[in-house]
């Protein structure tokens, strides 16, 4: 099956284009072909995984090839692009989170989405994210990983602008898109510096180009900091992190496949996949670590006090993603001082176990949300009664990303603790944060689920979703406990088989265990005591620690500061130049149109006057000249005869002057002539009129 | 030769003074006869008295008094028609050829 692994993301471009072009007013058909297609990439994904597991028992701890195909594009000759899949471990298991994900997601909308306006359509964008998606982990070169990377940003963009009536929607769709591009920047920066150096994009050539030393020292550091700069936009670490909680405004199973679980952890699998670059640089690996470090602190600190049950659920992911990169820098920074950590391993694991359980927190947030039709947890509770399916799954949820022991969540969260636990600053803020995680994510379940309802008409109105929706949660719901069991410590499993360098074999350690879980159960129980029990005051803590709540409530005022530092001036910048254009871009055009009109004024002036002058000037003076001339016409043939005579008499005479003059004076004598005939013509009218007269 | 010159020019003004001042149209045309006459002596004086072979002025002559003839003989048909539009044939009866 591996050998046709690229049939997995093929069959979603296929869905896509199906329903994009022939199916797109037959809503039954086309959702039926996007769920079979993503199904059937789910068991193909299982059968990927299975296999490569089978080549990994098979070598008993040996080093094990991947399975690559690459078809190099001859098209541009002097670079060396290639277009080809590369099935390892991580690989198979990031197949199957997606299409795990992929195919609960699109059951689930089924339900979800049923009587939407644009229902084909939204399955269609699912269909071609799927397909970006896959074609993004299944990439056997940055070049290729780019090109998918972008097409998930595209499909995030439409996806969170689905609604795009709605201005705060469409507003969203376009600031996760612009953030995503600074970190692009990044990217492409990288790209370019390890394409200039390594002459290649394919990760194998690049990554032994790494260890043989073809880059220089500087040149890898920014190189790394560049691809992780790709990260930080698509996986929302500090400070790009501002896209994804406004990203929310998307249909709920959209947050739940592309927000939560798949396309932003592409970052994550983007610096899992380049870990070879990492940790031939120190420094770019502890950049990694700390931006993880600071997002995950930051987040979690804001996902204390929000209201919005999307939002704390969307700041919860911010925080598990920083969780993540740290984790996987902190391995880097290890690994380029020779230590051998955890850290990659508890990366990965715990993407893994997060997107099902923040998978499933968010479709069932959804199916709350089609419940109440609102998203603010004020308004909600004792809704587990109203919808047991939901609320308990939710619940389920919870406990895995609270670190509950034997849940998915406690396994992974475990690993990445021990990965810190030789960084002092760093084991203490990601205990902190474990704690915080447990808090806030307690704080909503109770205040959702438990206690009395706060909304009587909004909490008589719920009801539980169709089985289409609370099918998938059920499966996420048993995923998020059982998920975590490949890695239970001291056992062969998922440390064995996704790893960079050398297998991490994990032990008991359980000091460790203890610590965390009991970090974990201590956020459980005070938010037990704070919004269940009510024996200590929310509202008394807010006002003792006024600024604290302000800070976390107005997340950071991340976007207000970047409001102030980035879009107002941008915006000043955009009017002055657009007065610049309009006053002298436009005035110059409009000059030399004015300039144009003028001249061809002066021109029609010059036309009408001075050539037609000239033109009308002879014809008037020759018709003048004949109106002269004519009177010699008399009619009477003696006085043309005595005419003719005279003429030769002159013309003879003046002959005989020098010469020069003649014709003058012929000029002379012509007028003479002239004035002949007109007294002539004279004589004639009067003897006509005498004649007249006489006949009358 | 000057005699014969002198003879030519004074019938030649005779004939021009008589086209100018007669007012009966037949006069003109005899008037015309005259310069005629006058340029076939001075033809015919020429070629008796500068140049060698001494034919081709009289032929020449001769062909000027045969088209005089026919041209008499238009003018006088003119003649005719100008008298039968206006009843009369002197010049100052038909002056519309004019502006």
């Amino acid at each position: 099956m591996t050998e046709f692994a690229y049939l997995i993301p093929l069959l979603q471009l296929l869905s896509f284009v199906m329903i994009i072009f022939f199916l797109r007013w037959k809503e039954k058909v086309s959702s039926g072909l996007a769920v079979t297609m993503s199904v059937a990439a789910w068991v193909m994904s299982v059968w990927v995984l299975i296999e490569t597991i089978c080549k990994y028992i098979g070598a008993h701890g040996a080093h094990v090839e991947p399975f690559e195909i690459t078809y190099y594009l001859t098209v541009f000759p002097k670079i060396n692009l290639e277009i080809g899949i590369l099935v390892d471990a991580l690989t198979a298991m990031m197949l199957l989170v997606v299409s795990t994900i992929g195919a609960c997601v699109q059951i689930y909308s089924l339900g979800y989405m049923r009587g939407d306006k644009y229902f084909s359509r939204f399955f269609a964008y699912l269909s071609l994210f799927l397909f970006s998606m896959f074609g993004l982990v299944l990439a056997n070169n940055f070049f290729m990983i780019f090109i998918f990377w972008e097409l998930v940003g595209l499909t995030s963009y439409l996806l969170i602008g689905f609604y795009f009536e709605k201005k705060s929607a469409s507003d969203a769709g376009k600031k996760a898109f612009i953030t995503n591009r600074i970190g692009d920047l990044g990217f492409i920066i990288g790209l370019l510096l390890i394409g200039t150096y390594a002459g290649t994009f394919n990760y194998r050539e690049v990554f032994d180009a790494v260890s043989g030393g073809v880059f220089p020292p500087e040149v890898l550091v920014v190189a790394a900091i560049g691809l992780f700069c790709g990260a930080i936009g698509k996986s929302a670490q500090f400070p790009l992190h501002v896209w994804l909680p406004d990203a929310m405004e998307g249909p709920t199973p959209v947050s739940a496949l592309i927000h939560a679980a798949t396309m932003v952890v592409a970052g994550v699998y983007l610096v899992a996949r380049g870990m070879d670059i990492f940790v031939g640089s120190a420094d770019a690996a502890f950049v990694v670590a700390a931006i993880g470090l600071i997002t995950s602190f930051m987040a979690a600190t804001i996902a204390l006090t929000q209201n919005d049950i999307k939002r704390v659920l969307a700041y919860s992911t911010v925080s598990q993603l920083g969780y993540m990169i740290m984790a996987l820098g902190l391995y880097g920074y290890d690994t380029a001082n020779g230590i051998h950590s955890p850290g990659y391993y508890a990366g990965t694991f715990h993407l893994m176990t997060h997107a099902f359980f923040k998978g499933l927190l968010f479709l069932a947030a959804g199916s709350v949300i089609h419940a109440v039709h609102t998203n603010d947890i004020r308004e909600m509770g004792g809704l587990l009664k109203k919808m047991p399916k939901t609320g308990w799954t939710f619940l389920v949820a919870s406990a895995s990303i609270s670190g509950v022991p034997l849940t998915a969540g406690f396994f992974s969260k475990d690993e990445i603790v021990a990965a810190a636990a030789h960084h002092p600053v760093f084991y203490f803020f990601t205990l902190l944060i474990a704690f915080m995680t447990a808090f806030y994510m307690w704080r909503l379940c109770f205040m959702t689920f438990f206690g009395k309802p706060r909304d009587a008409e909004k909490f008589d109105h719920a009801h539980e979703s169709p089985a289409t929706m609370t099918g998938p949660l059920v499966f996420l719901g048993v995923l998020a406990v059982i998920g975590g069991w490949v890695g239970i410590p001291g056992m062969t499993g998922f440390s064995e088989f996704v790893f960079h360098g050398e297998p991490y074999h994990t032990h008991v350690d359980w000091v460790n265990i203890l610590i965390a879980s009991s970090v974990g159960l201590g956020g459980i129980y005070l938010a037990w005591l704070m919004y269940l029990k009510k024996a200590i005051s929310a509202d008394k803590i807010a006002q003792t620690f006024r600024p604290l709540y302000l800070m976390s409530l107005n997340k950071w005022w991340f976007d207000e500061l970047y409001d102030i530092v980035f879009i107002r001036p941008i915006l000043t910048l955009g009017r002055f130049l657009w007065t610049f254009d309009a006053r002298v871009i436009d005035g110059l055009v409009n000059g030399v149109a004015w300039f144009t009109l003028f001249w061809a004024e002066m021109k029609q002036l010059f036309d009408t006057y001075v050539i037609d002058g000239a033109v009308n000037g002879s014809g008037w003076l020759v018709s003048n000249l004949g109106q002269a001339l004519r009177y010699l016409q008399t009619g009477r043939v003696q006085f043309y005869t005595l005419f003719i005579v005279l003429m030769i008499i002159v013309l003879a005479t003046f002959r005989m002057l020098p010469t020069g003059t003649w014709l003058l004076w012929t000029l002379t004598f012509l007028c003479a002539a002239l004035l002949l005939g007109l007294i002539g013509r004279r004589t004639v009218t009067n003897t006509a009129h005498t004649e007249s007269e006489k006949q009358a | 030769m000057q005699s014969y010159l002198m003879l030519a020019g004074v019938l030649f003004v005779v004939g021009i003074f008589g086209v100018i001042t007669r007012r009966n149209t037949i006069g003109i045309l005899m008037s015309l006869e005259l310069m005629f006459n006058a340029a076939n002596i001075n033809l015919v004086t020429f070629n008796n008295f500068v140049t060698a072979d001494g034919l081709s002025g009289q032929i020449f002559s001769i062909f000027i008094i045969v088209i005089a003839a026919a041209e008499t003989t238009i003018g006088l048909a003119i003649v005719l028609l100008i008298y039968r539009n206006w009843k009369g044939i002197d010049s100052d009866c038909y002056g519309v050829m004019k502006w």
